[in-house]
């Protein structure tokens, strides 16, 4: 049984919604720039790729405010999107077979600081009563569980950045048990001066000041990433339930692994491998890739290795489209599922902007304008710091063969 | 799709309050001991409630070197301890095979906050600044910001290159991170498995925010008595820590190396309230749900369940909540169930807690002893089933129940089996 993904909501540094992310995409626009909601210019790291201009008020009900750090408010805005797009009816699925699963880096971290500062300042006394769930891992499930009574089996995943599109597999298993509708992905952010400082302290992000130039993944300047904020959460639903709404892509196939001790790629590789098999796909069969891009050179070197194992030299078209916002933490790869939805949707391959290729990375045939054609598998690929590697098949829908 | 791939736990490691170790954790509990105590991590002064169940914890006699010492918090030192202790148990030489069918998922409900709160303290001069100077953090703190490190870490210790991931749903993440484990078993995408929980939340940002909403207990008196679940006059939790973590395998092949097998995991379920963040549904509907869809799972109807392994926080709704779930769940056969929550000895340790209460059921079948609830002598009318105050019973399930239920209205029921006792 291959799910289907019925139904899609972004939270970009484009905006929110789809539209706009996408028109944003095929204008290899960039979001990037200097922090605005802290002073950056004391970190080694100042710009960011921010989501402009949110006002949970415009979205939310008053009491829900006070209770939830930003991402779980860009959380509960992407579900109540993502709903909307699938379009399902009411009382199309049993109370406890709809289920919620996110993934998580660091729960509500700015709400977390605020009382921390509160508590380290003022005393215990101080600390708000909302700190007991506003922080820990779990809570945008939670809260998303509260908001669309969703009552099946709950889960909260954290894998470093690979965590979205991990919520996404753990979605396709739930659904092969008792669920039949779940809404999956990961919303991230780490804008805030305590949770900033994890990344930069880290030495992980770029220190090139330029906006324009700072993340290029696969370059041969790539010096570390720039991080953004946002993500996707998304309906995933079994085939045979939709009835006549249309799906944007079929979950074909999906795999995980770790790297071990070696850290040589080939985690990567076996991952690309093992989620082709599970989907019953050729290397030859696959019309784009969806590249991590991490942003430094040894991350890139290993990808462009992967990649080039699998499919040869040049051998499929490769894209990073992210490279216009940044990496979102673990939602990053929620937001490249999503994505590779739309361009399956759509039949277009949306490009990376400002490519520029190491030597390494030569072999890759990387997409640098909108490319209409044939999408109909996409392969989307993702890692985490310590060695995770994720790896999803998409499909264009088919409702009888997804159904078997 | 009916999986017929059946899953067995080979072998055991335990940190909990009192003294590590599996054997040290089994005597505590089986005896009715408890080790809550006022508090000894945190200067409890300005806090309501001062007690807490720690866990007396030396990392160099626990075998950590001093490179493992400095680089993992609590946390992930109890974790990397008892999961050595669970592969020394269960004989296995993880080396062998391939490593891409190993996995690992560990459980945790808030990760390293303590080591992020010690790193916020430092960079923000004790709160005075909201800018904090990223020149005074540790070179671990992305590591504690993101708790997957702790998997990555058990990964690299035992070279598995499947699956790594960590499981944090609040306070059921130690039966969730064990469920899920056992479901890469089970769909064939791994072969076995190390998993567990291990939480390390004593820590003044911790005991505040329980503090806030009262849902630790503010008694001071009998520390020692301070958590009492199911009894009139329980008043909240008492927070703990510690970690168990499990091998598990494939039946089968845990046959042909002779393996100790203490048990199997042979159904699991959790369902969600979508209720509120921190309050309870009075009726229990989704715990009961998740009870009956375990059952089904294993094939097992309530009559075969012999011992239930509660929750059993101590507050006055949890206690109440999960009365009213075995009764939906099980019918009559819950009046005739022993029902005991071992927190009352070990404390509250949030996402470790589940899978320490998953070692104690399947220590309770190897033993043939059910351990008690201790501090129960007083009788609530809202929570009338059989606690087994006090003292150990001697009893042999072939099955038994485990459940849990967190923050963000997680919750889930686990059936652990003797093994040879499913179909």
């Amino acid at each position: 049984m291959r799910p289907h993904i019925t139904g899609l909501g972004v939270v970009t540094p484009f905006g929110i919604g789809v539209d706009p992310y996408w028109s944003a995409l095929l204008e290899s626009a960039n979001a990037i720039g200097p922090i605005t909601r802290f002073d950056g210019g004391r970190y080694a790291t100042g710009i960011a790729g921010e989501h402009p201009g949110f006002d949970p008020r415009d979205h939310l009900p008053a009491r829900l405010l006070p209770q939830t750090d930003r991402v779980t408010q860009f959380a509960l805005v992407a579900t109540r999107d993502a709903l909307d797009d699938a379009a399902i009816p009411d009382g199309a699925y049993a109370e406890h077979a709809s289920a919620v699963v996110t993934a998580n880096n660091g729960g509500g971290f700015e709400f977390a600081q605020k009382e921390m500062q509160a508590l380290w300042s003022r005393g215990p006394a101080h600390v708000s009563a909302y700190q007991s769930f506003a922080w820990f891992y779990a809570v945008n499930t939670g809260q998303i569980s509260i908001r669309h009574n969703l009552r099946g089996a709950a889960r909260a995943l954290v894998t470093d950045d690979t965590g979205g599109m991990e919520a996404v597999g753990q979605a396709r298993r739930q659904l092969r048990h008792d669920c039949e509708l779940v809404l999956a992905g990961a919303v991230d952010t780490n804008l805030c001066p305590w949770g900033w400082s994890a990344y930069t302290s880290a030495g992980l992000m770029a220190t090139d000041p330029d906006p324009r130039t700072a993340y290029r993944p696969f370059s041969p300047h790539a010096d570390g990433f720039v991080s953004g904020e946002g993500g996707a959460i998304m309906t995933v639903e079994r085939p045979d339930r939709t009835g006549s709404r249309a799906a944007y892509a079929a979950i074909a196939g999906f795999a995980s692994t770790f790297d071990g001790v070696a850290r040589d790629g080939r985690g990567l590789e076996r991952a690309i491998r093992v989620a082709l098999d599970d989907a019953e796909v050729d290397a030859g069969d696959v019309d784009v890739v969806f590249a991590d891009g991490f942003g430094t050179r040894e991350m890139d070197d290993r990808e462009a290795r992967a990649i080039t194992a699998v499919f040869g030299s040049g051998g499929v078209p490769v894209t990073v489209p992210k490279t216009g916002i940044g990496r979102l933490g673990c939602a990053g790869s929620a937001l490249d599922v999503a994505t590779a939805c739309l361009a399956i949707a759509k039949q277009v391959v949306p490009p990376t902007p400002r490519y520029e290729l190491s030597e390494a990375a030569s072999a890759l045939h990387v997409v640098d304008h909108p490319a209409a054609g044939r999408v109909h598998t996409a392969l989307v690929l993702a890692r985490g710091r310590g060695g995770f590697n994720s790896a999803m098949v998409l499909t264009k829908p088919h409702t009888e063969l997804d159904s078997d | 799709m009916t999986s017929t791939r059946r899953v067995v736990v080979s072998g055991i490691g335990v940190v909990a309050p009192g003294a590590p170790g599996r054997k040290n954790f089994w005597n505590l509990i089986s005896e009715g001991r408890t080790a809550t105590r006022i508090m000894t991590l945190v200067d409890p002064t300005p806090f309501r409630s001062r007690v807490a169940a720690e866990v007396d914890f030396d990392p160099a006699s626990c075998g950590l070197s001093a490179a493992e010492v400095a680089r993992l918090d609590r946390v992930g030192q109890f974790a990397l301890v008892a999961l050595r202790e669970a592969i020394e148990d269960s004989g296995i030489d993880l080396g062998q095979g391939d490593p891409g069918r190993t996995g690992v998922v560990v459980g945790t409900a808030v990760g390293s906050t303590p080591a992020l709160e010690s790193e916020y303290v430092r960079m923000s001069g004790r709160g005075t600044a909201w800018e904090v100077d990223e020149s005074l953090a540790s070179p671990h703190y992305y590591d504690y910001y993101i708790p997957s490190s702790i998997a990555a870490e058990l990964a690299v210790e035992v070279g598995a290159e499947g699956p790594v991931s960590v499981v944090s749903s609040g306070c059921t993440s130690g039966l969730d991170a064990v469920a899920h484990a056992v479901e890469l078993v089970r769909e064939g995408t791994v072969d076995r498995a190390v998993c567990g929980a291990s939480d390390a939340p004593i820590s003044p940002i911790t005991i505040a925010c329980f503090d806030a909403i009262k849902a630790t207990t503010p008694r001071l008196d009998e520390p020692e008595r301070a958590l009492r679940p199911f009894d009139k006059s329980r008043n909240g939790f008492v927070l703990g820590e510690g970690a168990a973590m499990f091998v598990i395998e494939e039946l089968e092949s845990a046959r042909r190396r002779g393996a100790p097998i203490y048990g199997e995991l042979s159904g699991f379920a959790s369902r969600c309230n979508a209720y509120h963040m921190t309050g309870l549904r009075p009726d229990g509907v989704e715990m009961a749900a998740a009870i009956t869809a375990a059952l089904d799972q294993a094939g097992l109807a309530p009559t075969d369940i012999g011992y239930v392994n509660a929750h059993g926080s101590g507050t006055k709704q949890n206690d109440r909540h999960e009365t009213a779930a075995f009764k939906l769940a099980l019918g009559e056969h819950a009046y005739r169930t022993p029902v005991s929550s071992i927190k009352s000895m070990v404390g509250h340790s949030l996402g470790a807690i589940g899978s320490i209460e998953i070692a104690a059921c399947l220590l309770a079948l190897q033993h043939r002893l059910l351990p008690p609830t201790a501090n129960w002598t007083e009788r609530d009318p809202e929570c009338d089933l059989d606690y087994v105050p006090v003292h150990a019973r001697e009893a042999a399930p072939e099955h038994v129940l485990s459940v849990g239920s967190g923050f963000g209205g997680f919750q889930s029921a686990m059936i652990i089996s003797k093994a040879g006792a499913t179909r």
